[in-house]
């Protein structure tokens, strides 16, 4: 729980969505969604697409109005206030600057809207500009810019007209890998000097968890999981949450008391209590957390059927009566060992079952062309 | 330059339907009918330049009125739901597709002393008006038919804009006519200035319309062409020097339009 106290200053809300419905021809595409961002909080809506993450940006930005539900901003509801007059700005996915304009332009776009004398749009165009490394672009037509230069140019353009809150829709999904690293490390530095409320829409898991405060895990139209980094990755609420966010063994179990649950034939020690007595739970099992040794020393043991080789480890399959686990190791199995596995309580992580929980699988089904379509930016 | 052995047979094309005719227009227009090298054509041409100027004013004038109508009917078009485009734009092709004489004809109809609008007129007790064989019957006849010429190029332009860029325009803290002026607008100069070049054009050059709906009485540079090679004046020499001079000045005229467009760095200032 010391993870709170990585956490900003906690001050006051300057967003609140309050029981939100939004749906499109027929289909709900959010669900009395409810939410309370902090001022200067770097949240992030993580979600596969079509979890409704985007509609709820475009709901803060002014772009859409909601069926039913209402939109708060520094307590005071906002509802009827138009997009251009709301203190949020955006970074859209394609950047979507002005083709018609350059550099220079782009970034006082705002500020000649608010009518300010030239020699402050100059001071502040050139500060922005500086701030995101493009000083020497300042005459350039947008054209002519590289991908991560024109992501740059939207970034200075929001943040010329000093909002109080930057929304951020998925506006790394265009670039390469290694310019996409680069950028979560510059936006991160961004929030941190301007002490800007970010909010962040992506479907990249890793991303979400290396920069946000704030987790806010979505799936069809609904709020599965708020918490910080490590909470929702320690302790994924449902099996939706935990397939998510990263890999997870996620196999049905029976809570046979406090402390004690029954998963893969084997009674375990664990440090979940609460579910109450012979109880049918979900247990999650992160691929890193298993020990792997001799069938001997195994609490369980099973049949290597795959490795794949992933530089720092290998990930291997294995075969426990028929459910197929995910494991990281760094030793040299090969396919059709036998081993031995042990799991510490501490990474047993129970769940109550959800809707989820008859969707996930083992990873029998698992292949590296259906991992890229699940992860698509990995 | 070097060119590639699939784009020969346009080249071909190229050179004999247009850079063949053009040579023979201009050997024309500086040749005595004997063959011998003349600047007397062209310094007769000139003496038409009221002519010259009438259909100047009269083509900028139905330019002019068919932007103020084909934009926004251009910019509702691009606005309203996509089956709905569909069915405007192919009400707009229909006419299109009928005989541009019989379309002037029926104006002619229309416009008549005794025609049905003035028949019309007179039922409503009116006094009649003398409608037709006066330049804005020529100008309407020329909006009329060359509107959609107006309205397609700058509706396609409109339909490209990228939604995001009017939001993000709006994020900025645009409201609806500013989003007009500092964004539609400007992105939408291209289709402007291909639509004035497709009206400008024809409406400069244009003798049916300014003979039927004109009469006589409004001689534009397309009739005085039209003279020199079917007409009683037969002089092909003169007529081609005509048609030297309405080129360039067209081509001045277009050099000018296409400025509007040229350089996006600068559209602030036109605006």
């Amino acid at each position: 729980m010391n993870a709170v106290f990585l956490r900003p200053k906690m001050r006051k809300s300057i967003i609140k969505l309050d029981k939100i419905n939004v749906s499109f021809d027929g289909e709900l595409i959010l669900n009395n969604l409810s939410l309370d961002i902090k001022e200067g909080e770097f949240v992030t809506f993580l979600g596969p697409s079509g979890c409704g993450k985007t509609t709820t940006l475009r709901i803060i930005a002014g772009f859409l109005a909601p069926d039913s539900g209402d939109v708060f901003f520094k307590g005071k509801r906002i509802n009827n206030v138009p997009a251009h007059k709301r203190e949020v700005n955006t970074i859209f996915q394609k950047y979507a600057l002005f083709p018609h304009l350059n550099v220079y332009e782009n970034v006082a776009f705002g500020l000649r809207i608010q009518k300010k004398p030239e020699s402050e749009i100059r001071k502040k165009v050139t500060e922005m500009l500086k701030m995101v490394n493009l000083s020497s672009y300042i005459d350039r037509g947008i054209e002519s810019l590289s991908g991560g230069q024109q992501q740059r140019v939207a970034i200075a353009r929001a943040l010329a007209n000093n909002p109080k809150v930057l929304l951020l829709d998925e506006p790394l999904g265009a670039l390469d890998l290694k310019l996409r690293k680069d950028m979560q490390t510059e936006l991160k530095n961004i929030h941190q000097r301007t002490g800007i409320t970010f909010i962040l829409v992506t479907h990249d898991q890793e991303e979400a968890l290396s920069m946000s405060d704030t987790v806010v895990v979505m799936d069809k139209g609904r709020i599965q999981q708020i918490g910080t980094p490590t909470d929702i990755y320690n302790e994924p609420k449902n099996a939706f949450v935990a397939d998510f966010i990263g890999e997870s063994n996620i196999i049905e179990g029976t809570m046979i008391e406090d402390y004690k649950v029954k998963f893969a034939g084997k009674e375990f020690k664990c440090i979940d209590s609460g579910f109450g007595i012979m109880k049918p739970v979900d247990v999650v099992i992160r691929p890193e957390d298993v020990r792997v040794t001799t069938p001997e020393n195994g609490y369980i043991s099973g049949t290597v059927t795959s490795v794949t080789f992933k530089g720092v480890h290998n990930e291997i399959i294995v075969d426990v009566d028929g459910f197929k686990w995910m494991i990281q190791t760094t030793a040299g199995q090969e396919e059709g060992d036998k081993i031995g596995m042990i799991i510490h309580p501490d990474d047993i992580h129970i769940m109550r079952k959800s809707v989820y929980s008859s969707e996930v699988g083992d990873y029998s089904a698992f292949s590296d062309e259906f991992y890229e379509e699940q992860h698509p930016h990995k | 330059m070097k060119i590639k052995p699939n784009l020969f047979p346009y080249v071909l094309w190229m050179s004999f339907f247009v850079i063949v005719p053009l040579i023979l227009v201009i050997i024309f227009a500086f040749s005595t009918p004997e063959g011998g090298f003349t600047l007397d054509n062209i310094i007769y041409a000139t003496k038409y330049s009221a002519v010259f100027w009438r259909s100047i004013v009269l083509g900028a004038v139905s330019t002019f009125v068919c932007l103020i109508i084909g934009y926004p009917m251009a910019y509702c078009i691009a606005k309203i739901k996509a089956n709905f485009q569909s069915v405007f734009i192919m009400l707009l092709m229909i006419p299109m597709w009928t005989s541009f004489l019989l379309r002037t004809y029926a104006w002619m109809t229309i416009l008549e002393y005794n025609g049905l609008l003035n028949k019309l007129i007179a039922f409503l007790g009116f006094e009649k008006i003398n409608m037709i064989n006066t330049p804005g019957a020529v100008v309407l006849g020329m909006v009329y038919n060359f509107l959609p010429y107006m309205i397609l190029p700058i509706y396609t332009v409109l339909s490209k804009i990228d939604k995001k860029v009017i939001e993000a325009a709006q994020d900025l803290g645009a409201n609806k006519i500013t989003v007009f002026k500092k964004v539609v607008f400007p992105l939408s100069l291209a289709g402007v200035v291909s639509g004035i070049t497709m009206v400008f054009v024809p409406s400069v050059s244009t003798f049916v319309v300014s003979k039927m709906l004109g009469g006589g009485a409004i001689l534009m540079i397309g009739d005085l062409i039209e003279m020199q090679f079917l007409g009683n004046a037969y002089n092909p020499y003169l007529g081609s020097a005509v048609s030297l001079v309405l080129m360039v000045i067209i081509m001045i005229c277009m050099g000018i339009t296409n400025k509007l467009d040229e350089d996006p760095n600068e559209q602030n200032m036109i605006l």
